[in-house]
């Protein structure tokens, strides 16, 4: 394989582009609007591992570890904020948890650590009375993800990558059409244009999964880490209707984004304002003080999620020279930098770090006929 | 018309009553807030659209200055 094309510059894309350039692969990368537009910078851009299963944590873990080696020289470059990520118990039933998600995270030894209330108050004063404790992970951190996906095409340009702005109509062997005509051509395609690669590809298994996020003003030292609740996932993974969770996220200026939510099957850029109320009643039930800020700004974001939460990373089942990376969900600046490594990995033959098999695609609608 | 009180920056001002907070820091000359970089700032669009005249009223931080009608006792803290 000597030439590919990647469709879709945001922060897999252009990740992709990365490894593929530096291995001496002609790369052409197709955006649409421009790099780093669309999910990359609608999400919170958090660094975070998650243990939601084996193939999520090792994926993720992966991923945090090559973020740390790519923004170790010039952090200021991506925002890069080790903040870590506190996820907040409040009741009985999510200590339990707290205990359970420490034992998943020593067992990869991943740095953790248990906190009581008394401690869970030293850490973060803001947050109401009556929390039970919760769980410090002091090395998840947070990035502003736009910065890294066009940090992450300069490093490609300099292995002569090409950028071509234009809309990809349609898929052939080994060739892609774009709608103002121009067709081109190279050994292989790499899908990596998140939810959108249905409209070219609509027997993948994805599903759009809305979020809204707002931000506020500057309000430094109100918290110091990411605040997530530890139901979070429960709230997270549900698969139908509507739903929010607790995550507030310090960004190193001073200004909070609070999160989150997510509505299937919704790609619109319309704000769902009683979603949103419901989003931010529950962030001040955490926060108190939330109610008193002032928010600047709220706008749509569109996951790509898969049925089991896992991306698909390698060669399209039924098209040879057909290669994907989508399905981040939640987590794409997270699997970003793991994936465009495992997807180069295969598409080199090279050894890859972690066992591919969990993330092949998979779950095609015609297979499942 | 009616003459109040308020206090900027631990000072104390006589002014009309309902006076635009904005327009009454501008008279003073008094900066508003200062720039991430530290430069001063003060109103600019006097609509709250641009953010630029934000101070902190009666300790809650970030009150568009152009949007608030003084009232006795009012405390305004800006970034001289």
């Amino acid at each position: 394989m000597s030439s590919a094309i990647i469709v879709g510059g945001g922060i897999v894309g252009c990740a992709v582009a990365l490894e593929l350039a530096q291995a001496g692969v002609q790369v052409t990368l197709i955006e649409r609007d421009c790099l780093g537009s669309g999910a990359t910078a609608a999400g919170m851009g958090h660094i975070v591992v998650m243990d939601e299963g084996e193939a999520q944590l090792k994926l993720t873990l992966y991923g945090q570890q090559l973020w740390q080696t790519l923004t170790a020289a010039h952090p200021q470059r991506h925002e890069y904020h080790e903040c870590g990520t506190l996820w907040v118990a409040t009741d009985a039933e999510e200590w339990q948890l707290v205990a359970e998600k420490a034992a998943v995270y020593r067992q990869h030894l991943i740095p953790c650590e248990i906190l009581d209330a008394a401690a869970l108050y030293a850490h973060e004063p803001a947050l109401r009375a009556g929390l039970v404790g919760g769980l410090l992970v002091p090395n998840d951190s947070v990035v502003y993800p736009p910065k890294s996906a066009v940090y992450l095409w300069q490093q490609a340009e300099k292995h002569a990558a090409k950028l071509v702005y234009g809309e990809v109509r349609s898929i052939q062997a080994n060739a892609v059409q774009l709608s103002d005509g121009r067709q081109l051509h190279a050994d292989a395609i790499v899908i990596a244009n998140g939810q959108r690669c249905i409209e070219l590809l609509p027997e993948l298994p994805i599903r759009a999964k809305r979020g809204q996020l707002v931000i506020t003003e500057r309000y430094p030292n109100l918290i110091k880490h990411q605040l997530v609740e530890l139901s979070y996932i429960k709230n997270a993974h549900a698969s139908s209707g509507d739903s929010v969770a607790f995550n507030l996220q310090p960004r190193p200026n001073g200004q909070l984004l609070i999160g989150s939510s997510r509505q299937f099957d919704r790609t619109d850029r319309q704000i769902d304002q009683q979603l949103l109320s419901t989003m931010l009643r529950k962030a001040i039930d955490y926060v108190p003080a939330l109610a008193d800020v002032r928010c600047l700004r709220t706008w749509t974001g569109v996951r790509a999620a898969s049925p089991d939460g896992l991306p698909l990373i390698g060669q399209h089942p039924e098209q040879a020279g057909l290669w994907l990376n989508v399905g981040h969900e939640g987590l794409g600046i997270t699997t970003a930098l793991s994936s465009a490594r495992l997807l180069a990995d295969q598409m080199l033959h090279r050894p890859a770090a972690l066992d591919l098999q969990p993330y092949l695609p998979r779950g095609l609608q015609q297979e499942q006929r | 018309m009616k003459q109040i009180h308020i206090s900027i920056n631990g000072t104390r001002y006589q002014v009309a009553e309902h006076s635009n907070l904005a327009a009454v820091l501008m008279t003073n000359a008094i900066a508003n807030r200062r720039s991430v970089s530290g430069e001063p700032r003060m109103a600019v669009c006097g609509m709250g659209s641009c953010g630029e005249c934000r101070v902190t009223i009666n300790q809650q931080a970030h009150q568009l200055a152009c949007l608030q009608q003084c009232s006795e006792g009012m405390e305004v803290q800006c970034e001289p």
